[in-house]
């Protein structure tokens, strides 16, 4: 028997240990923007959202303390904060397009064995919303999909080849997902960290996509 | 005597014509969102509009229930309409946007206009969206990106390498009028903005023949500081305030 998968905020937990001091982070719209509550407290990193704010707080959930004019891309409200800059929507894309942006950690419904992206569309839906997602897919240093490894039908999200549209090929380095993390590179999908309770062979079961398993092959840690 | 400001809504979108190419500012929330002037372009009643933003709006009937559903977490105020209200009233034919999607299972008045045939999407990503845009403003023919390479984005679209990376061709998006919303303005259509409402807003200023600025409030000449203006006025033809109190989209004003 497998063990337990990690929940939403435990893999937020997990990709946000790819936080380090100075960072500019871009986080996608779901469950990538849950990754601010967490950033480790003794290093200092920037968030930016791509309608025109760098630098923002954390994500305000009353709505006595929440300012329309202070949303995130996900028109969430968020917190102020010391050293905060507001910019037009064409500066914001020139951070992310100009390759200013160190991590973003986007949602994913496929990711491919050669790390092409399919996260645009809506399951269910022939229209899709590429928003920010594809400037920042195709231009930040490192992007990283966040996701779990099933779909909730239990269908693979690691995939030969994607099915649902592109939304950037061949861009995303790491994949972390609800049993493990993974290293996308040119001589396959790597296995980097499982999580606890967990072997090798059923991370592979659920996933069609041969999975290198390394020797330094680590548990999964939060701290 | 240069004095942009004009007394009405209504003034404030004469000459928009059938047909015409509108970009509507705004990113998904109400601050940012140039209300009574979609409200106006309602009235008018112009048809076969081409919109050009980030999202084809909620309209009327969805923002009903989002009002509700997100006061646990943000105030929505009541005069918020959005580009949805000229599509539930049958006034577009196209949509070039950026978020055509509800990232939901609900379908909006753009998506169900798509799946019925009776509405056309080009879809963009935000940073080409707004490239194309600042191409028609600054008098550029077009631009080469990677972005959209080997995705949907590239149908049709000429392929060049440069430095090894294949890129492509995108042209300027010219439009008719633009529509804004702005913080503060001046007579001579000087804008600042406030937070995070400044998305959109300065970029299609000046990227259309008209544009027009919805703002909350017009100061004197020489109140806004030069070094903290935003837009310049040369980018804008004219100057609408919002009323004070929250007034339906479909009273004439």
């Amino acid at each position: 028997m497998p063990g337990e998968r990690l929940d939403e905020q435990t893999m937020a937990i997990r990709a946000a240990k790819e936080f380090q001091e100075g960072m500019i982070i871009n986080l996608g719209v779901g469950m990538p923007t849950f990754c601010s509550n967490f950033v480790p407290p003794d290093i200092e990193i920037l968030f930016h959202s791509e309608n025109g704010v760098l630098g923002f707080g954390s994500i305000v959930d009353n709505p006595d303390e929440a300012d329309i004019h202070l949303i995130n891309a996900g028109a969430q409200p968020v917190s102020p904060k010391p050293g905060m800059s507001f910019m037009d929507h064409a500066e914001s894309l020139c951070i992310i397009r100009g390759g200013h942006i160190d991590i973003t950690i986007l949602g994913a419904i496929q990711v491919s064995e050669k790390g092409d992206l399919a996260n645009y569309t809506i399951p269910g839906k022939q229209i899709g919303s590429l928003g920010g997602a594809q400037d920042l897919a195709f231009c930040a240093k490192k992007v990283i999909a966040l996701m779990t490894i099933s779909s909730k039908e239990g269908d693979p999200k690691i995939v030969k080849e994607c099915t649902s549209p592109l939304t950037a090929p061949a861009c995303v380095h790491q994949i972390i997902t609800d049993v493990g993390v993974l290293d996308v590179t040119p001589e396959g999908l790597v296995l980097r960290e499982i999580v606890p309770g967990w072997t090798p062979e059923e991370v592979q079961a659920l996933t069609p996509v041969r999975l290198i398993v390394p020797p330094d092959l680590k548990e999964m840690t939060l701290l | 005597m240069i004095n942009k400001i004009v007394g009405s809504f209504d003034e404030a979108v004469a000459g928009m014509t059938d047909g015409s190419t509108v970009l509507i500012a705004g990113f998904g929330g109400p601050a940012e969102c140039p209300s009574y002037l979609i409200a106006a372009v309602a009235r008018k009643g112009v048809k076969d509009l081409t919109i050009v933003g980030n999202t084809g709006g909620w309209g009327q009937q969805l923002l009903d229930v989002l009002r509700t559903r997100m006061s646990v977490i943000l105030r929505m105020p009541p005069d918020w309409y959005d580009p949805g209200l000229l599509v539930e009233r049958g006034q577009v034919k196209k949509g070039i946007l950026s978020f055509a999607a509800a990232p939901a299972r609900i379908l909006t008045p753009f998506e169900q206009g798509v799946l019925a045939g009776k509405v056309e999407l080009e879809l963009l990503g935000q940073g080409t969206l707004c490239e194309r845009i600042r191409a028609a403003k600054s008098g550029i023919a077009g631009f080469y990106t990677p972005v959209g390479v080997g995705t949907v984005v590239a149908e049709g679209k000429e392929v060049r390498e440069f430095n090894g990376r294949k890129h492509l061709l995108e042209l300027a998006l010219p439009s008719d009028f633009a529509l804004i919303k702005a913080h503060k303005a001046d007579r001579y259509g000087n804008l600042i903005y406030r937070g995070t409402a400044r998305t959109f807003n300065p970029v299609m200023a000046g990227a259309a023949r008209v544009t027009v600025a919805e703002v909350d409030e017009v100061v004197e000449l020489g109140e806004l500081d030069p070094e903290a203006v935003v837009t310049p006025g040369v980018y804008v033809q004219r100057v609408v305030v919002r009323p004070k109190e929250p007034r339906p989209w479909n009273e004439p004003m």
